[in-house]
């Protein structure tokens, strides 16, 4: 008896140690969650601005046309993806390629339709392991990304549509809804929306601005830097959701830890009063016997 | 003296948010003085000092690139990458004027020249507004 009593103290020690790290890793998460939320509040100003400003030329003009505004016929696509670098984040990364994979499969017939930049070192693994092509990747991006971070990525996509390499640019990540709920999502980052930037027309400043040098020549500085900044929030709202799947994970094995630490502390305490019992059975008996 | 709002955001944060009595920056088109009342504007910012003038004094911020949005009681900069005099390491940026100079000195691709170009454009606003010269 004394064996398996020790067996099971054993496994409540390594259990224990394990809670302790979950527990450790939920609350470096939790900080850093709060942090990359703060981060991606902190860039909206930029965002929002150079929305603003876009959508009052695009829509002011109404001639203004711009190759970042039109959609042509789709030879090649490329596509960035963003995942994190480390795992146990719960199904964070797995979701989101598998999700990947499926729209890549549905959507093209061979490899050569599309190129992929990787953000990440779980994406890129992933997918260099299915041979598919990974143009560029980025790995060790720190917990607050700066922007810098993603730029040189940034241009060179945004660089190959104004290129005519690429005909479409899409961005896929987990969009962050709440610390419990992300959501992968593929969106369509080129050719830009026209309809969803006039859409905040309205909301806009309707002050007739004057462009220097001219309209076009402003768009073709903005566009692109509007584009690259739509790249930059996409990483922070993957970051904030590495972070909320990952504190979401690791509360849920804290709290299974517990739950196993107490069974097994009844199964302890079960086998301690049996062998207690028996050892007094045992005394009884020889006494008797001597009687 | 009047006075108007100099906003310089940069995606990870608002740089400087001050008011101030006049705002010289140098547009694609060469330079430019802004002073409150100004007529609303939108234009493309070179790689250079922006100059707040507060009163007397004259604050400068390295602006890297951007743009620069003018309405009548503001001015909003919008960059990729800004800072404060305070906030430049000059000796750093020292380093990266020589680098930069040592690259356009050797014959390269278009590419690598253009590139060398704005990085010794960017160390030599951070040493000016750093103070450095």
């Amino acid at each position: 008896m004394a064996k398996g009593m020790r067996e099971i103290k054993r496994q409540i020690k390594s259990t224990q140690n394990m809670k302790q790290i979950t527990k450790a890793m939920e609350l470096v998460a939790a900080a850093n969650l709060k942090r990359a939320q703060n981060a991606a509040l902190a860039g909206r100003p930029y965002a929002d601005k150079l929305k603003e400003v876009v959508s009052s030329i695009a829509g002011g003009g109404g001639s203004v046309k711009h190759p970042m505004l039109q959609s042509r016929e789709v030879k090649k696509t490329a596509y960035i993806v963003f995942t994190s670098d480390r795992g146990l984040a719960g199904g964070l990364n797995s979701g989101l390629l598998k999700k990947f994979v499926d729209t890549l499969k549905s959507k093209h017939k061979s490899k050569a339709e599309y190129d992929l930049f990787v953000i990440g070192r779980k994406g890129r693994d992933y997918l260099k392991r299915r041979d598919y092509a990974v143009v560029q990747d980025v790995i060790g991006v720190p917990d607050s990304p700066k922007f810098a971070d993603v730029k040189a990525i940034a241009s060179a996509a945004v660089g190959g549509f104004e290129q005519g390499t690429y005909d479409e640019v899409y961005l896929v990540y987990n969009r962050f809804i709440n610390a419990l709920t992300q959501l992968p999502t593929v969106k369509q980052l080129l050719p830009l929306d026209a309809a969803a930037i006039g859409a905040t027309k309205q909301a806009g400043p309707s002050a007739g601005y004057e462009y220097e040098p001219s309209p076009e020549a402003v768009l073709n500085v903005l566009l692109p830097k509007y584009a690259e900044t739509l790249v930059y929030s996409a990483l922070l709202e993957n970051k904030a959701s590495e972070f909320g799947s990952r504190m979401t994970a690791m509360s849920n094995a804290t709290k299974n830890a517990t739950k196993r630490i107490n069974e097994l502390t009844l199964t302890y305490n079960r086998a301690r009063q049996a062998a207690i019992t028996q050892e007094i059975a045992e005394i009884v008996g020889g006494a008797n016997a001597l009687s | 003296m009047s006075t108007l709002r100099l906003e310089i955001v940069t995606p990870e944060r608002t740089v400087y948010d001050k008011d101030v009595n006049m705002v010289v920056a140098r547009g694609v088109d060469g330079d430019l003085g802004i002073m409150p009342q100004h007529i609303p504007l939108v234009t493309p910012l070179k790689i250079a000092p922006v100059k707040a003038k507060i009163g007397n004094n004259d604050e400068y911020i390295a602006v890297h690139g951007g743009f620069m949005e003018v309405r009548k009681d503001k001015v909003v900069i919008l960059a990729e990458s800004a800072e404060l005099g305070s906030d430049i390491d000059v000796h750093r940026a020292q380093q990266a004027k020589e680098r930069a100079q040592d690259r356009l000195n050797h014959k390269q691709s278009e590419v690598d020249h253009r590139r060398a170009e704005l990085a010794l454009q960017r160390a030599l606003t951070r040493i000016r507004v750093g103070g450095g010269e």
